[in-house]
């Protein structure tokens, strides 16, 4: 089918992590004042990256909830550490979302990025190693690696072609992440543990961790160390504050990254790592989770219509936007879990999107405020459409890739939590009135300050990178089956997982028992 | 099953999909260098050279637009009307056609397919849809000769058809959703058409925000539908009733939840109190879309959804009170807005929202079938009753103030009596359309086991104040002294023959649209009915049962008789004592300025919702985020700082060693404790 040898397809995934290293050890080697062509061969090895992992798509089957294009070696042997990676059908769009969007970032800083290119491009792809990694590892270790190595590249992405205050957003943006990664290590060393007590084996497996039966007191502390971690990633309400500092100060295909991949870290760990592992407490912190979310849905918006910089503005609504992601997960069901995945996926492209636009008009103006523009869609009509659509995606119109998403997890969280669910759904509404009031304020009204009036419409370039976007808006919108099949098995995996382990480790318990009693032996 | 042409159902809403695919693609590549050489732009200049036509001759594209445009709507009724007669050629009973397209969203047990569904309520919404929606497609033509954006106008007017049709034509809740959703988008966008006018875009992004908020409680009812019946489709919700309320499943309570919820949207998309404050707004688009979507069709999706759904309404009758209420209370609530406004659009934009009080209230006894009715002679008299104030104001070069119009009679040979007739007809003079279908809402929401005298009271007195100010609206414009500003007399003229003769067309409708339902007493055969009731059911034979029919007839003679006493008071106050109503103005300033500012109900949710949200919301960001949770986080670093030298030299620029450190450190602590 995708004419290539079956050997290569078989290691298709080595192939997709370290290609991306390959282009850095090229980088090396090219003049560093040739922008030009360090710009040229990034986006060349970007796109085939891109083009490599379609085949992983294509093939990938979606009845099956096992690991697929399996790559498997010994790495630490002593230790059980493997390097160990596969695909299935939680993580393939996320992959494809980092191949997808990657080439596309790149080519939006031809004209954004002017100094240290050779730098900004390496890190840029070393960034694409951590990223597909973490999405690819079945070995925690192997997995906390890439977690890690994601961090670095992104920081100095800010910290060094950020904007004014990019010091502070950057270190504010590792020590956040940073803090929530070691709470992790340290759980995922408690399970490395407990693993070798139970079975008398040495593993780092996550295969193998989904076997056990982890008794519910060690669940509730892993399951909070987890969750942190991925807490402070996602950003979940209250520790999204890194968030806005962090994309305001990025350039601009730093926050598309940020933005559509890195975030979808945190809720991809929930979703692989501390709902499946730990499904009793995940379960019986569902409505200190859920709430949260909702928080963030609604204080995100909230917030977000106050905003004054169109890049703040979207990075709060990032935060409305995964809080929908995580009360989809936190539904349990697969209505409410397929809908998390797509939403993951709509959000990087939807918000990804708006980070380029409000990049394509600080290139032509350098400024981001709101109160600067108006009018502008009488000088700019392509730049007008495709912001609306984009728009029109953001607030989830149906027709558009958000509808689908917000669809499925509302549908899926009502069945679990009605309550949650009528206060989440607000949130759709205020999407609506932050989104059109800013697209109001920028591209309607009369134009009053003279220096829009001779602002240049998208060229050949940028409609070239914002066109895949739009088709994937409508693609994922109306047709949306190409992308929910590959999820089923895997999705109905999880669930069936948090149904069985739950029955078994709460059989014998008493009926009625409460939390307290559960997890700290506190009782009446 | 063969299905014959109705195989091609899905032709209906794809005809007007393709205009605006062939439509946007001639704004973009035509229209789009025009506008930007007008924004004072040089643009880039490769190969639109043929689009670039003369000042004087309109551009060649422009020719092309106006023919795909309507064209597109025309053949969309063509096909429409081809299905609705395949389908009239069925036994009563066998009156439901459904087309599955493909599947859409499937997700564990939720199946909602792209679906088409033609049974007789949909036949009657398509054809309304596109034959009304063609006749204003063609009007637009001629109204919008002068507007440089042509192209982007009728890519939206299309859009619009295309959203409307599949709001009407699914067979299931979800795709009513899409295009529940679709025609709030277009209503925005059409009515923020003229966007560099700052009340224009205000209006639309008000528009699209309440419908939201109403689309809230839509979604919710959908939710709370599906995981009750297991299936959003119509068809199988409606089968399965019987077996849920039998096990226990459905309960009153439940079909209540449901129903309200859905009727929040209702209330929103079809402007209803207390979610009708956007409507009259919209009428800041141009006026063929007043007369489309904010008339004739989009507002009217709310009851078409209440009508769609009257099996689960029937079983909850709180719900039914409500709808009742709600209709009943908006009828008489915007009329008595409409006596007070002077801007023409706006008199028929609370009009428009108290017809659809009306409607609601037929939904609301019961009685679907006249609602379904009302909703369709409505649209013809509405879509009239706009098109020709257009026509108006066409003819005035703008101007809607109706004290600056007046003796306009003989100016607009065909626009007068056509609006004349339309005015006839809403105001329910027996023997035009809106007679039929008030009249039947009159006397069902008395006589129907759901009824009750004061919401025929109520009805019937809006009727009175219906007629009150249409006529006042027909006499302050087309009657008495010209009180136009010269500049603007010296140019008015009749509209071109692509604006009056849809004004004929409709004329036509307005008077004929409701033989098909004459009442029995009258001596006539309610076909529209026995059309509906594979849908509806058989209503009205029990009830005339219990009531003579001299009661009815009575009934009818007192609400033709308020009728006439609001057209005779309108007479009296308007070409007799003409200053009469400045005098009762000043008698009662108080409630006059009440009134006449709409009953502050806009300043009032400014003030109570949006400024309070607005506030809060800066208060959150501040308080909260800024001075709360970086408080914290600025603090720990703060101690952190001051903790140690190491601390101040990463800062200096070294940080990536900073982070493989931290990384290498924690490497190092998982070997010591795995080699320990």
């Amino acid at each position: 089918m995708t004419g290539l040898p079956a050997d290569f397809m078989a290691n298709i995934l080595t192939v997709l992590i370290f290609l991306p290293l390959a282009g850095v050890f090229v980088l090396f080697f090219l003049p560093r004042d040739n922008n030009r062509l360090l710009r040229n061969v990034t986006f060349a090895v970007t796109l085939l990256t891109f083009l490599l992992s379609l085949p992983v798509a294509l093939k990938l089957d979606g009845a099956t909830a096992a690991m697929q294009f399996v790559v498997r070696a010994p790495w630490i042997a002593d230790y059980g550490i493997e390097y160990h990676v596969g695909v299935d059908g939680i993580s393939l769009w996320l992959v494809m979302l980092t191949t997808f969007l990657m080439p596309i970032a790149i080519l939006s800083t031809y004209k954004a990025v002017e100094k240290h290119v050779k730098e900004f491009m390496i890190f840029m792809l070393i960034l694409e190693v951590g990223m597909v990694g973490v999405f690819l590892a079945i070995d925690l270790f192997l997995f906390y690696i890439f977690w890690e190595l994601v961090l670095i590249p992104m920081y100095f992405l800010i910290g060094v072609w950020g904007s004014e205050r990019r010091i502070y957003s950057a270190i504010k943006f590792f020590l956040f992440t940073f803090a929530g990664s070691v709470l992790m290590l340290v759980a995922i060393i408690a399970l490395y543990f407990h693993h070798h007590e139970v079975t008398g084996v040495y593993s780092t497996d996550l295969l193998r961790m989904y076997a056990l039966d982890i008794p519910v007191k060690l669940q509730f502390w892993m399951f909070a160390a987890f969750a942190l971690a991925f807490a402070f990633k996602v950003p979940m309400f209250p520790f999204h504050t890194w968030l806005p500092d962090a994309h305001v100060d990025a350039p601009t295909s730093g926050s598309v990254i940020l933005a559509a991949i890195l975030l979808k870290m945190g809720t991809y760990g929930f979703l692989r790592f501390a709902i499946p592992l730990f499904p009793v407490a995940a379960v019986d912190l569902m409505p200190a989770i859920g709430a949260l979310a909702v928080i963030g849905i609604i204080y995100g918006a909230l917030v977000s219509m106050v905003q004054k910089d169109m890049k703040k503005l979207v990075a709060y609504s990032s935060v409305s936007h995964l809080g929908f992601v995580m009360l989809g997960l936190f539904a349990f069901n697969v209505q409410g879990i397929e809908g998390g995945i797509l939403q993951m996926i709509n959000h990087g492209v939807s918000t990804g999107a708006l980070f380029l636009i409000v990049g394509l008009i600080y290139e032509r103006r350098h400024t981001r405020l709101i109160s600067d523009f108006g009018g502008l869609s009488k000088v700019l009509p392509v730049y007008a459409t495709v912001f609306m659509i984009v728009t029109l995606s953001s607030i989830g119109l149906p027709g558009t890739n958000g509808f689908v998403g917000e669809f499925l997890i509302l549908l899926g969280a009502f069945k679990t939590n009605r309550v949650l669910t009528v206060l989440a759904a607000t949130g759709v509404i205020l999407a609506a009135v932050y989104m059109l009031w800013m697209y109001q304020r920028v591209m309607f009204g009369k134009i009053t300050n003279e220096e829009n009036r001779h602002l240049r419409d998208l060229n050949a370039r940028e409609v070239a990178y914002m066109l895949p976007i739009l088709v994937m808006v409508f693609w994922i919108g109306v047709y949306p089956q190409t992308f929910l099949r590959k999820m089923d098995a895997s999705v109905q995996a999880v669930v069936t997982r948090i149904e069985t382990k739950r029955q078994a480790a709460l059989s014998g318990r008493p009926a009625g028992e409460t939390l307290l009693a559960r997890y700290f032996d506190v009782r009446k | 099953m063969v299905g014959g042409i109705l195989d091609y159902l899905w032709l209906v809403p794809a005809l007007p999909l393709l205009g605006v695919v062939l439509n946007g693609a001639i704004a973009l590549f035509s229209e789009r260098p025009l506008l930007l050489a007008e924004a004072g732009h040089e643009e880039a200049g490769h190969g639109h050279g043929d689009a670039r036509g003369g000042d004087e001759a309109p551009a060649p594209y422009r020719k092309l637009v106006a023919l795909i445009g309507p064209g597109v709507v025309g053949a969309a009724f063509a096909v429409s009307l081809l299905c609705v007669l395949q389908l009239a050629a069925r036994a009563p009973q066998d009156r439901l056609f459904v087309q599955v397209l493909f599947p859409w969203i499937q997700a564990g047990g939720f199946t909602g397919s792209a679906a088409l569904q033609l049974d007789p309520l949909s036949a009657v919404m398509i054809l309304v849809v596109t034959g009304v929606g063609f006749l204003i497609h063609v009007y637009s033509v001629g109204y919008m000769s002068h507007e440089k954006a042509f192209a982007r106008y009728f890519v939206y007017l299309n859009l619009f058809t295309f959203a409307m049709l599949t709001l009407v034509l699914g067979s299931n809740y979800l795709v009513m959703f899409v295009g529940w959703e679709g025609v709030g988008l277009c209503s925005y966008l059409l009515i923020g058409y003229w966007y560099e006018k700052q009340s224009a875009s205000d209006a639309g992004k008000k528009a699209f925000i309440v419908n939201r908020i109403g689309d809230f409680g839509f979604i919710l009812g959908v939710f709370l539908l599906f995981w009750t019946f297991g299936s959003v489709d119509y068809t199988e919700v409606f089968a399965r009733i019987p077996a849920l309320s039998g096990n226990g499943t459905l309960t009153t309570e439940i079909a209540t939840a449901i129903t309200l919820l859905l009727f929040v949207g209702a209330v929103g998309k079809s402007a209803q109190i207390p979610l009708y404050v956007w409507l009259p707004d919209a009428m800041e688009g141009p006026t063929p879309v007043s007369a489309l979507i904010h008339a004739a069709t989009m507002v009217t999706a709310g009851v078409y959804m209440v009508a769609r759904s009257s099996a689960l309404y029937m079983l909850a009758p709180v719900s039914m009170g409500a709808v009742a209420a709600v209709g009943a209370v908006t009828a008489i609530f915007s009329a008595t807005i409409g006596i007070t406004q002077n801007d023409i659009k706006r008199v028929l934009a609370y009009s428009t929202v108290s017809q659809l009080g009306y409607m609601f209230l037929a939904c609301g006894v019961g009685a679907f079938t006249a609602g379904i009715f009302h909703l369709m002679t409505h649209a013809f008299f509405k879509a009239l009753l706009f098109l020709a104030s257009g026509s108006v104001i066409h003819a005035l070069s703008g101007q809607q103030d109706m004290r600056k119009m007046g003796s306009l009679k003989k100016h607009l040979p065909i626009t007068f009596p056509t609006m004349f007739i339309a005015t006839l007809a809403i105001a329910g003079i027996p023997g035009l359309s809106g007679f039929f279908s008030k009249d039947e809402i009159l006397w069902k929401s008395f006589s129907s086991e759901h009824g009750h005298l004061a919401l025929w009271a109520i009805g019937t007195l809006a009727a009175g104040v219906t007629a009150f100010y249409m006529f006042r609206l027909v006499f302050m414009t087309f009657y008495g002294e010209s009180r136009m500003e010269p500049a603007v007399e010296k140019h008015v003229h009749e509209s071109p023959w692509s604006m009056t003769v849809p004004l004929m067309l409709l004329a036509v409708f307005s008077v004929i649209g409701g033989w098909v339902g004459v009442p029995e007493v009258l001596g006539g055969h309610n076909y529209f009915e026995e059309w509906m009731a594979p849908v509806f059911g058989h209503g009205a034979a029990h009830e005339a049962a219990h009531h003579p029919a001299a009661l009815e007839l009575a009934l009818m003679a007192g609400s033709v008789l308020v009728a006439l006493c609001g057209i005779a008071l309108a007479y009296y106050l308007y070409r007799v004592r003409t200053k009469k109503p400045e005098e009762i103005a000043e008698k009662v300033p108080g409630l006059y300025d009440v009134v006449l500012n709409k009953y502050y109900v806009d300043e009032i949710y400014d003030i109570v919702i949006v400024r309070k949200v607005v506030n809060g919301s800066i208060w959150l960001w501040n308080a909260f985020d800024a001075a709360f949770i970086d408080g914290i986080v600025n603090g720990i670093a703060a101690v952190v700082r001051g903790a140690g030298d190491g601390v101040r030299r990463l800062q200096t620029g070294v940080v990536g060693n900073y982070a493989f450190s931290l990384l290498l450190g924690a490497v190092l602590v998982v070997g010591y404790i795995l080699l320990r």
